[in-house]
C-alpha cells in the first residue's frame, strides 16, 4: 500500500508541521489537557500502579499461550453462532470483509472508530467495491469528511481546531455554524442517525475480545459503537489477534486503567459486551456475526525484537507526552499508526527499512514508558530498531563511517586528546566567549538555532595535574 | 571516617565543561573526599548505543569498566545519562560471564553527583555561588532511568543565599536527545523553545541541570536568544560553606549563614 505523504522526506514532513498554526495550537491545547487529565485520574487511584503491573501481567501471559487462547475465543465465538475467519495479511483482511459485504448485498457500512481498519486501509477498498463506509466516530467523521487519516489513535482529528471543523462542516454538509463543539455534535448526530437506519453493514474494531466468553469488547464514549454493532443486519469486528484476553476478571483489570490512560475519564460513557448475533428472544442484534482476526506481522514478533509491544492498548496516553508527537502531530509520521508505539507498529507491519528515519524521531526521554498503562519499554525498542537500521547497513554509508571513526577513536585516549588539541585549533577562527555561532557540514544543524560551547583551552584531562598538585598543598 | 571516590568526567565534561569537573573535585575534597581521576577515559558509549551502533558501544564499555576495574570505590559522574549507561546498559553488552560480572560490580558503585552527595554522604546543605532563584530541569535519564528527582532538589531548596523555585513541566524533555538534536534540529529547537520559554516564565535567575547534554542544549538556546537566564550544572551552584568541619564523616548539620 503506498502512502502518499511519505514522497516528502520525513524531515520536511516534519518541518511543515511545526509551521502550521493550526496545528500547533491544536496539538498544544489536546495534549496538554490529555496529561492533565491522566495524571489527576491515576492520583485518586492508589492501586493504579499495581494495576498496571497486574495489566502487564495478563498481557504478557497470554501472549505465552496467544495460540491457545485464540482457539478458545474462536469455539466460544462459534458456539454463540458467530463466524470467525483469520487474515494473515491486510490484504486477506479485505478479502474476507469484502466477501461478507458482497455476500450479503451490502451497499452502506456505518463504521465505529477503529485502527485495524485503518491499519488494513479498509475504506478505500470498500469504496472501490460499491460499499459505502460511513464512519460514525465524531472525530473519524470528520477527517472523512475531510479526506484525511487520524492523526492520534484515539482523537483522530486531534489536529483540527474547532474553528476549521465549523469551515469543514459549511463547506461539506451546507451548514454554516459557529465552532461550538455542542452545535458541532449535535449537527453530526443528525446527519449519522439516517445512515445508522440505512445501513446494512456494521464495522468495529475491537478493544478487547474475552476468550472464556467469547465477547468482543468495545469502549467508546459517543454510543456510536453500540450503534454499530447493533442495529445493522450484519456485524463484522476486525482485531489485532494479540487483543484476546482470557477472561471477564481479567477484562476488569484493563478497563480500570484503560480509560484513565486515555482521556482521564474513570471509565469511558459506554462499554459494549457484544455477544455474537441475535438470538431466538433478543430484541436487537445483527442476524449474522464475522469477528476477523488479523495477524499483519503480528504473531512473528512474538518471537520478535518488537514483543512487548503487542501488549499495547491503543490508549494513546504516549503520543499525549511524546516532545516529538506534540510538536509535529501525527500525520508527519506518514503510516496509519503515529507516535512512539507507531514507530514500533509501523516497523511490525513494513519491516525495519520503513522506520529508518522514524526510528530516530525521539530524543528517548522515556516519557512514553512512563505513560504506558502497561509500560512498554519503547525507548528500547526505539534504541533496537536503530540497531537493525545501522547493523541492517540501511542507514547511510557516511552515517556508518562516522559513526565507526568516532567508536575506534574512543577506544584510543592518545588520538582522543590529540583530536581535542586539533579541535581547538580548528576552532580557533570560529570561537567567541567560548560560544560557537556557526560551523559548517554536521553541526551546522546545530548551530543553525543554537550556540555550540567551544572546546575548552584546557580540558580536564590536561588540568587534571594542577589539580593534584593542589590537593597535595 | 575517609571516602574516596573516582571521577568519571565524560567526554562532554572533559571537552566543554571541564570547570565542571574542577569543582566537583574541589567540592569533594572539601568533604573529607579523596578523589581520584583514572587515567584514559574518553567517554562512555551512549551516543553510540542509542544510535543503534551496539557493537561499538560494547567495545567503549569494555574498555570503561577496565579503567574503573583497579578501585572498589564508587564512580562519581557528572551526568545523569551517562550514570544510566554504565549502570542500565553496560553488562547487557558484555560478552562474557567475567565481563559481565565486572560491568555489574562498576554499575553498582556509580553514581551521578547529586546522589552521590546526597545518598552516599549524607550532605544536603550548602552554599549556593549564585545569588537569586534557582530552578531545576530534570533530566530524563535521571529521571525516567535513575529515578531520581529529589536529590538535586534537596540541595537546591537548601542551598543558603538562593531561593528555589519549581520549574512548570520541569520533567519535559529539553530536546536534547544526542544525535537526534541533528537530526532533527528543527524539532529538538521546538521542544528547547517550550523549555526555555517556561524557565524564562519561571522567573529563575538559573536553571540547573544534572547532565551536560541538557546544558549544551539549553545553553546554546539561551545564549543565542541572549537570555539574562543562565544554565549552570549543579556543580556549579553548589560551595561548602567556610565553617564545615573538615574531614568530618558525619551528615552536615550547620545553619546557613548568609
Amino acid at each position: 500500500m503506498t502512502e502518499p505523504e511519505l514522497a516528502t522526506p520525513f524531515r520536511e514532513r516534519a518541518e511543515r508541521a511545526l509551521g502550521d498554526r493550526f496545528l500547533q495550537e491544536a496539538l498544544t491545547i489536546a495534549t496538554t489537557k490529555f496529561i492533565t487529565l491522566r495524571r489527576e485520574a491515576f492520583a485518586e487511584l492508589p492501586e493504579g500502579e499495581a494495576l498496571r503491573d497486574q495489566a502487564r501481567a495478563i498481557k504478557e501471559a497470554t501472549l505465552q499461550r496467544l495460540d491457545y487462547w485464540l482457539e478458545r475465543l474462536v469455539d466460544n465465538v462459534e458456539r454463540r453462532g458467530g463466524h470467525v475467519h483469520y487474515a494473515t495479511s491486510a490484504d486477506e483482511a479485505r478479502a474476507i470483509v469484502l466477501d461478507i459485504a458482497r455476500r450479503t448485498g451490502a451497499r452502506m457500512a456505518v463504521k465505529s472508530k477503529s485502527m485495524a481498519t485503518e491499519e488494513i486501509h479498509l475504506n478505500e477498498a470498500l469504496e472501490a467495491a460499491g460499499v459505502t463506509p460511513v464512519e460514525t466516530d465524531l472525530g473519524e467523521y470528520i477527517i472523512q469528511l475531510a479526506h484525511e487519516r487520524p492523526s492520534h489513535i484515539i482523537a483522530p482529528a486531534i489536529h483540527k481546531t474547532k474553528g476549521q471543523v465549523a469551515e469543514l462542516f459549511a463547506r461539506e454538509l451546507g451548514r454554516e455554524t459557529e465552532p461550538d463543539p455542542e452545535v458541532l455534535t449535535r449537527i453530526a448526530r443528525v446527519e449519522l442517525r439516517e445512515k445508522f437506519l440505512q445501513a446494512d453493514l456494521g464495522i468495529s474494531g475491537a478493544n478487547f475480545a474475552v476468550a472464556e466468553t467469547g465477547t468482543v469488547v468495545l469502549v467508546t464514549n459517543e454510543g456510536n459503537g453500540r450503534m454499530v454493532t447493533s442495529l445493522p443486519r450484519v456485524h463484522v469486528a476486525v482485531m489485532g489477534v494479540e487483543k484476546v484476553i482470557p477472561s471477564m476478571t481479567d477484562l476488569a483489570v484493563f478497563l480500570a486503567i484503560l480509560a484513565k490512560s486515555a482521556t482521564g475519564q474513570k471509565l469511558s460513557v459506554y462499554t459494549s459486551l457484544v455477544n455474537g448475533p441475535r438470538r431466538g428472544g433478543e430484541l436487537e442484534g445483527p442476524e449474522e456475526f464475522h469477528l476477523v482476526l488479523l495477524d499483519n506481522g503480528r504473531v512473528r514478533q512474538i518471537a520478535g525484537p518488537l514483543r512487548e509491544s503487542l501488549n499495547c492498548l491503543r490508549c494513546g496516553a504516549c503520543l499525549n507526552v511524546c516532545p516529538v508527537y506534540r510538536q509535529i502531530g501525527g500525520h508527519a509520521y506518514g503510516y496509519t499508526y503515529p507516535g512512539p508505539i507507531g514507530i514500533l507498529l509501523t516497523a511490525m507491519l513494513n519491516g525495519p527499512a520503513s522506520v529508518k528515519d522514524l526510528a530516530h524521531a525521539s530524543s528517548l526521554c522515556g516519557a512514553c514508558m512512563d505513560a504506558c498503562p502497561v509500560r512498554i519499554d519503547i525507548p528500547r525498542m526505539l534504541i533496537e530498531l536503530r540497531k537493525e537500521v545501522s547493523e541492517g547497513r540501511i542507514a547511510p554509508w557516511s552515517e556508518r563511517m562516522v559513526f565507526g571513526a568516532f567508536a575506534w577513536l574512543l577506544r584510543r585516549p592518545g588520538l582522543y586528546r590529540l583530536g581535542a588539541r586539533l579541535g581547538r585549533l580548528a576552532q580557533a577562527p570560529l570561537a567567541r566567549g567560548g560560544r560557537i555561532r556557526r560551523v559548517p557540514l554536521f553541526f551546522g544543524e546545530w548551530t543553525r538555532t543554537r550556540d555550540l560551547p567551544a572546546i575548552a583551552p584546557r580540558t580536564f584531562q590536561e588540568r587534571w595535574a594542577d589539580l593534584e598538585r593542589e590537593a597535595r598543598r | 571516617m575517609s571516602v574516596t571516590a573516582a571521577f568519571m568526567v565524560t567526554c562532554l565534561g572533559d571537552m566543554f565543561y571541564p570547570e565542571v569537573g574542577e569543582r566537583i573535585v574541589r567540592l569533594l575534597r572539601r568533604l573529607g573526599v579523596t578523589v581520584g581521576f583514572p587515567p584514559g577515559q574518553t567517554c562512555c558509549g551512549l551516543p553510540l548505543f542509542n544510535s543503534g551502533y551496539h557493537a561499538e558501544a560494547a567495545a567503549v564499555a569494555r574498555r570503561t569498566v577496565e579503567i574503573f576495574a583497579g578501585a572498589e570505590s564508587p564512580v562519581v559522574v557528572p551526568s545523569g545519562s551517562c550514570a544510566w549507561m554504565v549502570k542500565h546498559e553496560y553488562a547487557g553488552l558484555m560478552a562474557t560471564p567475567a565481563e559481565r560480572t565486572a560491568a555489574e560490580r562498576l554499575a553498582g558503585r556509580t553514581y551521578e553527583l547529586s546522589q552521590f552527595l546526597v545518598r552516599v554522604l549524607g550532605r544536603r546543605r550548602f552554599r549556593s555561588a549564585v545569588a537569586g532563584t534557582l530552578t531545576y530541569h530534570d533530566s530524563c535519564h535521571l529521571l525516567r532511568g535513575l529515578h531520581e528527582s529529589e536529590s538535586p532538589r534537596a540541595l537546591l531548596r537548601e542551598a543558603a543565599g538562593a531561593t528555589f523555585v519549581e520549574l512548570p513541566g520541569s520533567d519535559e524533555c529539553c530536546g536534547f536527545g544526542g544525535s537526534f538534536s541533528v537530526r532533527l534540529p528543527e524539532v529538538s529547537t521546538a521542544i528547547l523553545d517550550k523549555k526555555l520559554a517556561s524557565v524564562e516564565a519561571s522567573g529563575a535567575d538559573c536553571v540547573v541541570a544534572c547532565d551536560a547534554g541538557c546544558l549544551m542544549q539549553m545553553r546554546g538556546g539561551l545564549s543565542r536568544r541572549a537570555s539574562r537566564v543562565q544554565a549552570l550544572h549543579l556543580a556549579e551552584v553548589l560551595e561548602v560553606e567556610n565553617h564545615l568541619p573538615e574531614g568530618s564523616g558525619e551528615p552536615f548539620q550547620g545553619s546557613p549563614s548568609t
